[in-house]
C-alpha cells in the first residue's frame, strides 16, 4: 500500500507523457485495465485485516479514480488538438471566385414587357397576339383609317403588295380580338411592329404593347386612371401626368400622354383613347351598349426611359456588353 | 405649320406670353413642335444705303464702301460680291452686337480701315442665306433700326397639325382656336366686295361636280407684274417658309396662309375657250409649274380647257398656263375640291404642295367667295389692273351638307364621367362655331360649321367638349369591372418559362431584325424563296426570315468584331415561311447560338470550346420542361446552313419540330466567323405543349444492375444500339445509362467501346438471378446480331 502514491504518481506521469490516443489508451490499460497495476493492488486487500480493508480500498479507489481523470481530460485535449490540427490543415482561400456558373440575362425589350404585362395582367387583362405579316384591312381600315386617309402616312408603312403589310401598331390583334369577342373584353397586345423610318429615335422595328378594355360604362376617367396609375406604378416614381388631346382615327377622343418626371420637361410616352364607334361597328360591337378605352405604347421608348437609354439602335446591334447590363 | 406670333396677334390678342401660348395650343391638341426666334440676337443694326464702292488695294475680293446711314458716312471694307452703289442694306455699326457674342470693333483689313460691317442674313440669324449681304428694297428709311424696319422682335411657332384638323392650316383658323381656348374676341380682316371695272369673264364647266361642286373665278387685266410685294407680305410668306416669287403668287400664297384657301392665278392669254374642271383621261400629260412632265391617272381631277390639262385640281398648277414676267392678264382660281378627289392624288405623283396638304383635309366649302376677294384686293393695291366680276360655277346638289348632330346629355356624361353643365357645353360649342338647338329629349341638335370636316358623330362632339374643357380637369377613376378568373392551362409550359430557362444556362436573350438581306437568307435556306418587301428601308432589311439563325449570325459576327468570343444568344419571334398559293406561315420559334469556351474564363475552368453535345445538351434540357422528353428524338440528318457530320434533326413523335447542328464550315468561311458555331431553331409549340404529372405506383421491390462493356463499329449509332438493348432486356428493365464511350488506344481502329449501365426492377416482385442473366445474354445476342457488337474482356 505505501507505492500507491508513486504508482498514482507514475500513472499521472504516463498519462500526461502520452501524446496521442493510442499510447494513452495503453497507459490506460496499464494502470487501470483488469490486469493494471492499480487494478492489482485492489485484488492485494485479501491479505489485509477486516477492519483494514474498508479504508484502504476506498483510497485505492479514490487513486483510481484521480487518475481517470486526468486520463479522460488528456484525452479530451488531444482530441482537441487532433480537430485543430485537421482544421488548420484544410483551411482555403474562400476569397477565391467560385466555380464558374454564369447567367445569362433577358433583353431589356423583353424585361419590360414583362413588367408591362405583370401590371395589366394583375388587374385582369390577357394576352393577346397576332400575326406580323398583316392584311390592309386589320391594320387599316378596320380601324377607321380607309385608304388614302391622310393618317396613313402618319405610319410609314411597309408594303408587301397592295393588301399585305408588317403591321404598323399591334391594333390589329385589337381588331381580331373584337372580332371574335363578344365584350367584356380587356386585353394586352405585345409585339413587334414596323415602320420604314430609320434614325436615332426611329427604329424600323420596335415593341408596342396595345391595350384594350370594353365594357358597359367605360368612360374616359376610367382611362386616366388606369394609365395614370400604370406610369406610377411602372415607374415607382411619384411621376406627374398630363393628357393632350391628339388624334388617331380609331379613337375618339384621342389623347397623347406625356409624363413630367421632376425635370420640369414633358415627354411623350404613350397614346390612348375611347374607342371610336366606327371601329366598335367594324367588328360587330354595338357601340350603344358598350364604350371602350384603347392604349398603345412604345417599349423601347418606356425602356430609354426606364433605365437611361439613349439610343434607340442598341436595342436591336444585340452587343453583349450592353445586354449584360439587364441581368 | 410654322407661323408668325405677331400675325396671329394681328387677329386674336390673348394676354399670354409666347411661351404660354403654345402651351395652351399643345394641350388644345395642335402641338406645338418647336418655338424659334425669327432672327438672332443682335442690336445696332441699321438700314443704310452704299454710296461708293471701290476695289480694296491690296485684296482681290474686297471692296471699300462709303456708307451712309442718312446722317454719316462710314467707310467700310466688305467682302460681299453683290455690295455696289445704291444698295441698301444692314449695316452694323462699331458697337454692335451680332449673335454669337460677336460685337462689331474698329477695325483695319489689309492696312484700310473698316467703320463697322454690312451684314448678310445668316449673320443675324435671320436665315442661313449667305449668299450675300442683304438687299434690302430701295424705299427702305436710312438709319431705322433694322429689328424695327424688318419686324424681327417677333416668333416661329411651328404646330403639328393632326389630319383632323384641316380647319387650323391658317392664321384665321388658329386665331379661331385661340378665341375659343382664352374666350377673347377674333378680329378677322374686313374683306370687301371689290367692284368690277371691267365685264370679262371666263367660262367655267364643271363636269365632275362630285369631285369640284365649286369653282370661282375672275379675270383681271391690265396688271404690271414689274410691281415689287411690299415687305411686310415678303416676311410674313418668309417667316412661314414660302420664298416671294412675284406680286400675283405672293398673293395667292398670302391668301393661302392667311385664310387656308389655296388658290392659283392663270396666264389668261394662255387659255383656250373656256375651263372644264373634269377627270383625266388615261394616258394624258401635264407639265407641272416645276417642268417636270407627268402621265396622268385616271382619277386625277384636272383643271383643263379646249387644249388639255392646265393644272392638277388642288395639287400643282401647269407650267405653261401659269403666270410669267409677260403676263398681263390673269384668270384668278378659288375652288372647293372634295377632300376625297384629292387625297391621296398628290403622292401617286410624288408630290405634296400646301395646296394638296388643304384640300386633302378639307377645305371650308364657304370660303371661296371671301378668298377671291381678299386676293383681288390685295392684288389690285400691288399690281393694278382691272378686276372683272366674280363668276361661280356650282352645284349645289354636290357641294357638302351641313351636319346636325344630336348629342345627348347622358352620353356626354356617361362618357366623361361628369355631370357636365348645360351652359358648359353651349358655350364651349357655341364658341367653336356650331349652332344649338335644344330639343325636348335632354338633348341638343348641334349644327356643325362648313370648316369642320371632323365632326360627324356625337363622340366628335363630346372630344370638342372634352378638349377645351381640358383633359386634364376631366375626373379620374380606376375602371370597375367583374373579377373572373383567368384560365391557365397547367400543361403549357409559358414562354416566360422558358427564356428563364435558357438565361440560367447562360444564355443570353438577343432581338433581331425580322426583316435580313435576302444574300444572307439564300446562305442559310436555298431552296426557300423568301417574302419581300416592296419598299424596304435597305438591302440589309429587304426579306422576311424564314430562320431566326441568320440574324443571330450576324449577332455572333457584331460581338466577335467587338473581342467577343464566348458568346450564347438566343431569340424568340416568328419566322416567316412561304406556303404554296401564296400563302404565309409565321410561325413562332425559339432559336440559340453558342460559341468560344464552354465555360467563361475561370481559374477552375475548363478551356474547351463548345460542342455539339453541349447545345444539344441546352436543347435537351429545354425540351424536358414540358414533361416529355422521351417524345422527342434527335435524327442524323441535313442542313444547308449545318455542317453534314453534325446536324440532328428534331423530332416530336415522328413530326419534325427543329434543327440543332454546327455551322457549316462553308458558311463560317464566308461570314468570316470564328468557330466552331452551333445553332438550334426548335418550333415554339413543340416546346411549350407539356404533359399534366400523373401518378404511377412506385414499386417496393429491389433494382437490379448489371453493366455491360461493348465493342461496335464505330458508324453504329448509340439510338441504334439502345433501341436493340431496350428491346432485347425484357419488360422489366428501367433504364439504360451510357456512362463510358471511348475510341483510341487499346481499341481497334474504326471501333468503339461503350460502358452500358442496364436497370431492371419489376413492379410486383423480386427478380431473379437467374432472369436476370437471361436478359443480359439475350441482349448480347441481340446486340452482336443486330449491331456487330462484342463483349470487352
Amino acid at each position: 500500500m505505501e507505492n500507491l502514491a508513486q504508482l498514482l504518481e507514475q500513472g499521472k506521469q504516463a498519462v500526461a507523457q502520452a501524446d496521442n490516443v493510442r499510447l494513452l489508451d495503453e497507459v490506460r490499460v496499464q494502470y487501470l485495465g483488469k490486469k493494471g497495476e492499480l487494478t492489482q493492488l485492489l485484488k492485494g486487500l485479501g491479505k489485509l485485516s477486516a477492519e483494514e480493508r474498508p479504508a484502504a480500498g476506498a483510497k485505492i479507489n479514490e487513486a483510481k479514480e484521480a487518475l481517470q481523470v486526468e486520463l479522460d481530460a488528456r484525452r479530451a485535449q488531444l482530441e482537441t488538438d487532433a480537430l485543430s490540427a485537421k482544421l488548420a490543415a484544410e483551411k482555403i482561400d474562400v476569397t477565391l471566385p467560385g466555380r464558374v456558373a454564369d447567367l445569362g440575362g433577358m433583353h431589356p425589350v423583353t424585361r419590360t414587357l414583362e413588367r408591362i404585362e405583370a401590371f395589366f395582367g394583375s388587374i385582369g387583362f390577357s394576352v393577346a397576339e397576332g400575326p406580323e405579316v398583316e392584311d390592309d384591312y386589320h391594320n387599316f381600315e378596320a380601324l377607321n383609317i380607309p385608304a388614302h386617309h391622310p393618317a396613313r402616312a402618319m405610319h410609314d408603312t411597309f408594303y408587301f403588295d397592295a393588301h399585305t403589310l408588317l403591321r404598323t401598331h399591334t391594333s390589329p390583334v385589337q381588331v381580331r380580338t373584337m372580332e371574335s369577342t363578344q365584350p367584356p373584353i380587356r386585353i394586352i397586345c405585345p409585339g413587334r411592329v414596323y415602320r420604314c423610318d430609320y434614325d436615332q429615335t426611329h427604329s424600323p422595328m420596335f415593341h408596342q404593347v396595345e391595350g384594350l378594355l370594353v365594357d358597359k360604362n367605360v368612360s374616359f376617367a376610367d382611362l386616366k386612371g388606369t394609365l395614370e396609375e400604370f406610369l406610377r406604378e411602372f415607374f415607382e416614381e411619384d411621376v406627374k401626368v398630363r393628357f393632350r388631346p391628339s388624334y388617331f382615327p380609331f379613337t375618339e377622343p384621342s389623347i397623347e400622354v406625356d409624363i413630367d418626371r421632376g425635370d420640369g420637361k414633358w415627354l411623350e410616352v404613350l397614346g390612348c383613347g375611347m374607342v371610336h364607334p366606327k371601329v366598335f361597328q367594324y367588328s360587330g360591337i354595338d357601340p350603344e351598349i358598350y364604350t371602350g378605352f384603347a392604349f398603345g405604347m412604345g417599349v423601347e421608348r418606356l425602356a430609354m426611359l426606364r433605365y437611361g437609354v439613349n439610343d434607340l439602335r442598341l436595342f436591336f446591334e444585340n452587343d453583349l456588353r450592353f445586354l449584360g447590363q439587364f441581368r | 405649320m410654322k407661323f408668325s406670333e405677331q400675325w396671329l396677334r394681328e387677329w386674336v390678342k390673348p394676354a399670354l406670353a409666347t411661351q404660354a401660348l403654345a402651351d395652351q395650343l399643345s394641350l388644345a391638341g395642335l402641338e406645338v413642335d418647336e418655338i424659334s426666334a425669327v432672327a438672332g440676337q443682335f442690336d445696332g443694326v441699321v438700314v443704310a444705303e452704299i454710296i461708293a464702292a471701290e476695289q480694296h488695294p491690296d485684296a482681290d475680293k474686297l471692296q471699300v464702301c462709303q456708307v451712309s446711314d442718312g446722317q454719316e458716312t462710314f467707310q467700310v471694307v466688305c467682302g460681299a460680291a453683290n455690295a455696289r452703289a445704291g444698295l441698301k442694306t444692314a449695316f452694323a455699326r462699331v458697337g454692335a452686337n451680332l449673335p454669337g457674342d460677336f460685337r462689331i470693333k474698329r477695325a483695319k483689313l489689309r492696312g484700310v480701315e473698316s467703320m463697322g460691317m454690312l451684314c448678310a442674313e445668316d449673320e443675324l440669324g435671320i436665315s442661313d442665306d449667305h449668299g450675300g449681304i442683304m438687299e434690302l428694297a430701295a424705299d427702305a428709311p436710312l438709319g431705322i433700326d433694322l429689328r424695327d424696319y424688318l419686324n424681327l422682335n417677333d416668333s416661329l411657332i411651328d404646330v403639328d397639325l393632326t389630319p383632323n384638323r384641316g380647319d387650323c392650316l391658317s392664321i384665321a383658323g388658329l386665331a379661331r382656336e385661340v378665341g375659343v381656348l382664352n374666350q377673347v374676341p377674333v378680329n378677322p380682316v374686313t374683306i370687301t366686295t371689290v367692284a368690277p371695272t371691267c365685264a370679262d369673264t371666263f367660262p367655267v364647266t364643271l363636269s365632275a361636280p362630285q369631285a369640284c361642286p365649286r369653282y370661282i373665278g375672275r379675270v383681271i387685266r391690265n396688271i404690271n407684274l414689274d410691281a415689287q410685294t411690299p415687305l411686310w407680305m415678303q416676311e410674313k410668306l418668309r417667316r412661314s417658309g414660302i420664298r416671294s416669287i412675284d406680286p400675283v403668287v405672293d398673293v395667292t400664297n398670302y391668301v393661302l396662309l392667311e385664310l387656308g384657301q389655296p388658290m392659283h392665278a392663270f396666264d389668261l392669254n394662255q387659255l383656250s375657250q373656256g375651263i372644264d374642271v373634269r377627270l383625266a383621261q388615261a394616258g394624258e400629260t401635264l407639265v407641272l409649274l416645276d417642268e417636270t412632265e407627268v402621265t396622268l391617272n385616271a382619277d386625277t381631277l384636272l383643271i383643263t380647257d379646249a387644249n388639255g390639262p392646265l393644272a392638277m385640281a388642288g395639287i400643282m398648277g401647269g407650267a405653261a398656263s401659269g403666270v410669267t414676267a409677260e403676263t398681263r392678264d390673269i384668270f384668278l382660281e378659288s375652288a372647293f375640291f372634295n377632300p376625297l378627289s384629292i387625297v391621296g392624288r398628290a403622292r401617286n405623283y410624288g408630290l405634296h404642295t400646301d395646296s394638296s396638304h388643304r384640300f386633302e383635309r378639307g377645305v371650308d366649302w364657304q370660303l371661296q367667295r371671301q378668298a377671291i376677294e381678299r386676293a383681288t384686293a390685295l392684288l389690285l393695291d400691288i399690281v393694278g389692273g382691272e378686276p372683272g366680276p366674280v363668276t361661280e360655277a356650282v352645284s349645289a346638289a354636290d357641294l357638302p351638307e351641313t351636319p346636325v348632330v344630336r348629342l345627348r346629355d347622358a352620353r356626354v356624361n356617361a362618357m366623361l364621367a361628369m355631370e357636365m353643365p348645360l351652359e358648359t357645353v353651349e358655350d364651349i360649342l357655341t364658341r367653336l362655331g356650331m349652332q344649338l338647338s335644344r330639343r325636348e329629349d335632354q338633348a341638343w341638335d348641334v349644327t356643325v360649321p362648313s370648316w369642320r370636316f371632323d365632326i360627324t358623330l356625337e363622340v366628335d362632339l363630346i372630344e370638342e367638349i372634352a378638349r377645351v374643357y381640358g383633359y386634364d380637369n376631366l375626373p379620374v377613376r380606376t375602371p370597375i369591372a367583374q373579377l373572373p378568373m383567368p384560365p391557365i392551362a397547367e400543361k403549357e409550359v409559358s414562354l416566360s418559362r422558358v427564356r428563364r430557362h435558357l438565361i440560367s444556362r447562360d444564355y443570353q436573350e438577343a432581338v433581331t431584325y425580322s426583316f435580313i438581306e435576302a444574300g444572307l437568307s439564300a446562305l442559310f435556306d436555298p431552296k426557300t424563296q423568301p417574302l419581300a418587301l416592296a419598299n424596304p428601308i435597305s438591302a440589309e432589311m429587304a426579306v422576311m426570315r424564314t430562320s431566326v439563325w441568320p440574324g443571330l449570325i450576324k449577332a455572333v459576327q457584331y460581338n466577335q468584331n467587338r473581342q467577343q468570343l464566348r458568346i450564347r444568344l438566343f431569340e424568340t419571334g416568328q419566322r416567316f415561311l412561304p406556303q404554296a398559293e401564296g400563302g404565309l406561315l409565321q410561325e413562332n420559334v425559339i432559336a440559340g447560338v453558342i460559341t468560344g469556351n464552354r465555360d467563361a474564363e475561370g481559374w477552375v475552368a475548363g478551356k474547351d470550346k463548345v460542342d455539339f453535345f453541349d447545345i444539344k445538351g441546352d436543347v435537351e434540357s429545354l425540351l424536358a420542361l414540358g414533361g416529355s422528353p422521351a417524345e422527342f428524338r434527335f435524327v442524323a440528318s441535313e442542313h444547308p446552313a449545318l455542317h453534314p457530320g453534325q446536324c440532328a434533326r428534331v423530332e416530336r413523335q415522328g413530326e419534325v419540330i427543329g434543327y440543332v447542328g454546327a455551322l457549316h464550315p462553308q458558311l463560317l468561311k464566308q461570314l468570316d466567323l470564328n468557330g466552331p458555331v452551333y445553332l438550334f431553331e426548335l418550333q415554339q409549340d413543340a416546346v411549350t405543349a407539356g404533359r399534366l404529372p400523373r401518378y404511377a405506383a412506385l414499386s417496393k421491390f429491389p433494382e437490379m444492375r448489371r453493366d455491360l462493356s461493348l465493342l461496335v463499329d464505330e458508324q453504329v449509332s448509340y439510338d441504334a444500339i439502345r433501341e436493340v438493348v431496350t428491346a432485347a432486356a425484357g419488360d422489366a428493365l428501367k433504364k439504360v445509362t451510357l456512362f463510358d464511350l471511348y475510341q483510341g488506344q487499346g481499341i481497334e481502329a474504326g471501333r468503339k467501346s461503350l460502358a452500358l449501365g442496364l436497370t431492371w426492377q419489376h413492379p410486383s416482385r423480386t427478380l431473379t438471378d437467374e432472369e436476370i442473366n437471361n436478359s443480359v445474354s439475350a441482349v448480347v445476342v441481340a446486340l452482336t446480331t443486330h449491331c456487330g457488337a462484342s463483349l470487352r474482356e
